[in-house]
């Protein structure tokens, strides 16, 4: 049979390319930020991550595309819904009964699945984008913090600031008065953190195995540890959660072939 | 799937008499504004509009003319208006966009029609078998217009309906006979008002029909083009050209009915509607399910103006038992039997819930009436977050995949 599988996720923060060999297997991936020419984006994508596999693009043998901008790529065969990848990618690594929860950048989604992978139900966030990456980027901004430090940051907290707001512009007004009453920096990260999990939390219950993925998770695994303190359950995490929608996509070309 | 490629949509020849019959209705009550007879009388869309008829008015229903404000997009600019004299953007934006149409003197039937206002009341009447806003609604409009205010308070949240709840609104519409008189100028004439009320049924009868022809396989016909065939069975029920209208409708669903002509060309799904017409974005969500080989076969929503309980021959307790048995006035054990009910008769195999933001009363997800059904019947449901009227509540695109996943759902059994 031979040949290669690519799923293509663009998301509306990033875009993300996934390739699988026959036999499943992950052999190139890229991630980039989704810009404002989701096509452009999209083929820099697939070629940083035929590089990486180290082959090309005559050996593509089919292509799924997922994501806000999956109408924009060129090259597709097909689309599917991020939903249904993420659901794809993560039974992949975890093939069982399981709830996932995907924060992405501007969605979360909470999916579930019964033992066969098929979905039971699945929830998106309401029209507001509390609880994402762009909730945590905001955040970055008006307290001057590299986003790459914010995962550190909250693990080194001590005494987590708790935030109630349900929005994100008042909870930066929110933590711009905990600041004025002299809480510390990774104390304010972690309740940031704290806060995301919340929105997550009341999206719907979680049964069965829980996976979580997404862009957020992927840079934050201090998330995972938390949300597995708060609902005392272990947390499955697929390698590159970041991913897993791609990585669906790309299994849906694969099957599809 | 890719929802790219052009829907197929069959559309319905009978729709060009749609047309006249709406126009003419508006072109009755212009002319009548201007001309100052006959009477008019504002009616809320499930009032006593056969009792008005019975004493001579012409009736106009500001709901339709909110639908309209909400299909013409024209909602969203004019509800700030209604917001800036105080009226929440929390409540029926029904009322807010039809205040600021009012306030800023824009209407749909400009454009549609030519004319250029709506036709001012000689009495406001409602019923709060829809909900409370409606009663504050034309409540504004009698101290703005000094134009009196007449109603029906219906009760709600009910289960069985019990005789003294009916005859308690039966004795509401007669209470209404006096008043309305003085304001006619005419007697009350139950003749007259017996022949609305057979009319009003027959063409509930008929709208009936209509309705559960989407019970077919594949069906002839969705939930979007029922919401705007609607139209005469809101507007002009209790006429006979209401009856005429419904009975060429119905004569064009069975042909397709008997023929396999179906509305989405290769149906393979079937869905419910519950809840309100997101009315701005007919057009694009119709076509995404068309593109999509999905029917909306059935809705709560357009099932509204089925009053075939009404009975000339029991004129006032019949009327108050069709206005009373409604779905909206009813309990959540109610409302989960009729839509369990629905499924059985049309075989849909997806419940889509419109969360409406300023329509808590039309919007059943609220209680976890989805998660019910779903493990009920054994289907997938789906909430959607939007609104009637106010699109600054709806995200196309979070609903549009929220869409395609319940349909790449429904795939995967």
């Amino acid at each position: 049979m031979g040949g290669i599988f690519a799923g293509v996720d663009v998301g509306a923060s990033r875009t993300k390319v996934a390739l699988l060999d026959e036999d499943r297997k992950l052999i190139g991936k890229a991630v980039l930020k989704s810009g404002t020419d989701f096509s452009r984006t999209a083929e820099a994508g697939l070629s940083a991550a035929l590089e990486e596999a180290g082959c090309g693009r005559p050996e593509i043998r089919g292509c799924v595309s997922t994501g806000y901008g999956r109408k924009n790529v060129t090259f597709h065969n097909d689309t599917k819904t991020e939903i249904s990848c993420h659901a794809k990618g993560c039974f992949h690594y975890f093939p069982m009964a399981i709830t996932i929860i995907d924060i992405g950048g501007q969605d979360n989604k909470v999916i579930k699945l019964d033992d066969h992978g098929r979905r039971i139900s699945f929830k998106m966030n309401r029209k507001c984008a509390a609880g994402t990456g762009a909730f945590l980027e905001e955040m970055s901004v008006r307290l001057d913090i590299p986003l790459e430090e914010m995962d550190g940051l909250a693990e080194a907290s001590t005494d987590m600031v708790e935030l109630g707001s349900y929005c994100t512009v008042f909870s930066a007004t929110e933590v711009l008065e905990k600041i004025r009453q002299g809480k510390k920096v990774p104390d304010i990260v972690k309740g940031l953190f704290f806060s995301v999990l919340k929105r997550v939390l009341e999206m719907d219950s979680l049964t069965e195995r829980v996976v979580m993925t997404g862009g957020v998770v992927a840079h934050n695994p201090y998330l995972v540890k938390m949300l597995e303190e708060l609902v005392d359950r272990e947390i499955l995490v697929p390698p590159f959660p970041q991913l897993t929608g791609a990585v669906g996509a790309a299994l849906f070309a694969l099957e599809a072939a | 799937m890719d929802v790219g490629e052009k829907p197929l949509r069959k559309e319905i020849t009978a729709g060009k008499v749609l047309k006249k019959i709406m126009a003419d209705h508006f072109y009755e009550l212009d002319a009548a504004a201007k001309s100052r007879s006959p009477k008019i009388a504002w009616c809320t869309s499930v009032g006593p509009a056969e009792l008005l008829r019975g004493m001579g008015f012409l009736v106009y229903f500001p709901e339709n003319h909110g639908a309209m404000l909400g299909a013409t997009r024209m909602a969203a600019e004019l509800i700030p208006y209604a917001n800036a004299v105080g009226y929440s953007p929390d409540i029926c934006s029904y009322l807010t966009s039809d205040v600021g149409s009012y306030l800023r003197k824009q209407t749909p039937l400009t454009k549609a029609y030519g004319i250029e206002s709506v036709p001012l009341p000689d009495v406001l009447v409602f019923n709060t078998n829809q909900c409370r806003d409606v009663q504050d609604w034309f409540a504004w409009y009698s101290r703005e217009l000094n134009v009196p205010l007449v109603g029906l308070y219906t009760h709600r949240d009910i289960g069985p309906i019990h005789k003294y709840e009916l005859e308690d609104i039966a004795q509401q519409i007669r209470d209404l006979i006096p008043p309305l008189e003085e304001i006619a100028g005419t007697r009350f004439d139950m003749d007259r008002f017996k022949g609305a009320l057979a009319l009003s049924r027959r063409t509930s009868e008929l709208w009936r029909a209509c309705l559960e022809s989407a019970a077919a396989i594949p069906s002839p016909w969705t939930f979007f083009d029922a919401t705007i065939h609607m139209g005469p069975a809101v507007v002009a029920r209790g006429t006979q050209a209401a009856v005429d209208y419904y009975e060429l409708l119905l004569k064009e669903l069975q042909e397709r009915v008997v023929n396999k002509v179906a509305a989405v060309e290769g149906e393979r799904h079937r869905i419910y509607w519950e809840g309100m017409p997101i009315w701005g974005k007919l057009r694009p969500l119709s076509d995404q399910f068309a593109s999509l080989k999905t029917c909306v076969v059935a809705s709560t929503y357009c099932n509204s103006w089925i009053f075939d309980q009404l009975d000339p021959n029991d004129p006032f307790l019949s009327m108050a038992r069709a206005y009373t048995e409604l779905f909206i006035v009813r309990d959540e054990p109610y409302k989960e039997a009729y839509i369990q009910d629905a499924h059985e008769r049309f075989r849909f195999d997806g419940i889509l819930f419109h969360d409406a933001k300023t329509c808590p009363n039309n919007s059943n997800n609220r209680y976890g009436m989805p998660e019910r059904l779903s493990r009920n019947l054994g289907i997938p449901v789906l909430t959607i977050n939007g609104d009637l009227n106010d699109l600054r509540c709806y995200s196309e695109e979070q609903t549009k995949t929220n869409i395609e996943a319940f349909i790449e759902q429904l795939e995967e059994v």
